[in-house]
């Protein structure tokens, strides 16, 4: 149960430290949170090759095989259209035509 | 220090990163920068995986894990990158669910997996929580993509007694799982499973028009917590950490999605808000005068105002007009015009829609106000241009208390010194319902297609 208890204070304090963080993204962004966080709960794939890994029966396997398909979807389609997304996002350009620079500041 | 450690210390610097993108999401200056990082992160916990020992050997079927992959990365690189915009939220409904989906099959798989060695009480509810949220959100993202897709009706599907039986469905699939944890029987466990489906589809279906981008929050937040339950299962601390972060994330933005519509979470998933609407929208159409004008008319009324506030809404996107509306802007802005684009927070399909498709259009953020900001300066303004909104700008939200929208805050058009509509034709907006506005005496409405009309307000503004 020591476990159990261990898992339990990571989820109630991640819980509060996400809803923090979170609260502070502005509404301009409130699309690319959803694909973002989006992204990131498809972490399920490395439980997804854990159980294909582990994998023991064809019955396993098959799911196994699923599993790691569709959380493969998720993050790598999260994080790409995330990008994309948020690569629109530019300030204003600089009115003086007199600096070259594509605005590419680190 | 032994493999499972720095496997561990691995993932842990995997979880800062999830912590570090959503951080960077606080200005756009630092999102985009952050989401790779968090990107990279991932591929160290992948990368990481494929060394750890389970049931103590090394991973088994690498070659199966690399083929499922590759066929994964190959239908979503090309999916992510050429889908439109306007499409994001279906984007996002899919990519949630198979979420879903693989959290809900990582847990039955882990289940036939640990089934013969007699797992403790709660490693089973773990199991079957897991497989319960998992299958809802996939099952419910399905169906809120074919509304989105319009594949089926965008409305609320209703019919008699629906809430009871959604009702006696729950509370089957909470019997059964206390079945299963007593007798630990698998068949039983592809019972829950069609059943969780059953659970989603119908607790989707009565939700429809504008209420869609709510559920869809809701159920990215299901996703991370079936995710999460899969964490307590497989014993992963950067599952439950990952999981829980969007939960909370979910949950978050479905309540500033459900007040900025002026209602309560549970009148938005259980009041099939838009089905009755329709029905009276559709006959009170008593002939009401309107004043309507021309694009010189309004050309020449943006170019002598000083303050011109724009407020587009879907419709505009819906017409491709994006682009055109910022040429017209960057128009008015050269003739010392100041020009805002007011952004409704539930403007467009799913929460900041708006913003993103104006983005797209090469808008500067910078630009983009929201929506207290924008009522202020509305009451200096001299023109506030409507294109494709609707409903984020119905008085009656504020002043008709038998309106079905009556408590959603709105961007105030009405305060600014002219108001200009323009619109397709008298049609009521996604929510069906019809407005005030347009019937106000500062209204003057432009008839025709968005794009259309703004290519001739920046001939009409390009001569003036």
């Amino acid at each position: 149960m020591n476990v159990l208890l261990q898992y339990a204070t990571v989820l109630i304090l991640t819980a509060f430290v996400g809803t923090e963080i979170i609260a502070k993204v502005p509404s301009i962004l409130h699309t690319p949170l959803m694909s973002g966080s989006n992204a990131i709960h498809g972490v399920i794939l490395v439980g997804a090759m854990l159980v294909l890994g582990s994998a023991a029966t064809n019955l396993e396997e098959v799911l196994g095989f699923l599993a790691v398909i569709l959380a493969t979807l998720n993050v790598v389609g999260g994080f790409v259209v995330t990008d994309r997304m948020l690569e629109m996002f530019k300030p204003r350009q600089p009115k003086a035509p007199t600096t070259k620079s594509d605005g590419d500041t680190p | 220090m032994s493999r499972e450690t720095l496997i561990d210390l691995l993932y842990l610097f995997s979880a800062t990163t999830f912590l570090v993108a959503l951080k960077g999401l606080g200005s756009p200056k630092h999102a985009r920068r952050g989401n790779l990082v968090a990107a990279f992160g991932m591929l160290v916990a992948i990368v990481a995986t494929f060394f750890k020992y389970v049931d103590g050997h090394s991973l088994h079927h690498v070659g199966l894990i690399l083929l499922a992959m590759f066929i994964g990365a190959i239908i979503a690189v090309p999916t992510a990158r050429f889908v439109e915009m306007t499409a994001m939220p279906q984007l996002v409904a899919i990519f949630n669910g198979v979420g879903g989906g693989a959290a809900s099959l990582v847990s039955i798989t882990e289940f036939v997996h640990i089934k013969s060695s007699h797992p403790a009480t709660y490693v089973t509810l773990e199991v079957l929580l897991g497989v319960l949220i998992g299958t809802v959100s996939f099952a419910g993202s399905a169906i809120a993509f074919a509304k989105l897709q319009e594949l089926m009706t965008g409305r609320p599907i209703t019919y008699p007694g629906q809430q009871i039986i959604n009702a006696v469905v729950g509370l089957i699939a909470v019997a059964l799982i206390i079945t299963i944890l007593v007798s630990g029987s698998t068949p039983l466990l592809w019972t829950l499973l069609a059943l969780s489906f059953v659970l989603g589809v119908a607790f989707v279906l009565p939700i429809g028009g504008a209420d869609v981008p709510v559920l869809i929050s809701l159920l990215n937040s299901f996703t991370g917590l079936a995710v999460a339950a899969s964490g307590f299962t497989l014993g992963s601390n950067l599952l439950i950490i990952a999981g829980t972060l969007v939960g909370a994330s979910g949950i978050l933005l479905t309540r500033l999605m459900s007040k900025a519509m002026g209602r309560s979470l549970s009148n938005v998933l259980f009041s099939a808000f838009g089905s009755v609407i329709t029905a009276t929208g559709a006959d009170g159409g008593e002939a009401r005068s309107v004043r309507s004008g021309t694009p010189e008319d309004i050309g020449v009324l943006l170019s002598f105002a000083s303050k011109v506030v724009l407020i587009p809404g879907y419709g505009l996107a819906v017409s491709q007009a994006q682009q055109v509306l910022r040429e017209l802007a960057e128009l008015l802005e050269a003739k010392d015009v100041q020009v805002f684009y007011a952004i409704h927070p539930v403007a467009g399909r799913m929460p900041g829609h708006m913003n993103v498709l104006l983005a797209e259009a090469n808008v500067p953020y910078e630009d983009l106000i929201e929506m207290d900001e924008a009522n202020s300066e509305l009451q200096t303004a001299d023109v506030a241009m409507v294109v494709g909104a609707n409903d984020t700008v119905n008085p009656a939200a504020a002043n008709d208390p038998s309106s079905p929208i009556y408590g959603m805050p709105i961007i105030h058009a009405d305060l600014a010194e002219n108001v200009v509509f323009l619109k397709r034709s008298m049609r009521p907006g996604f929510a069906g319902i019809d407005n005030e506005l347009l019937y106000n005496p500062k209204t003057i409405l432009v008839f025709g297609d968005a794009k259309d009309t703004l290519t001739k307000l920046v001939a009409v503004v390009k001569a003036s």
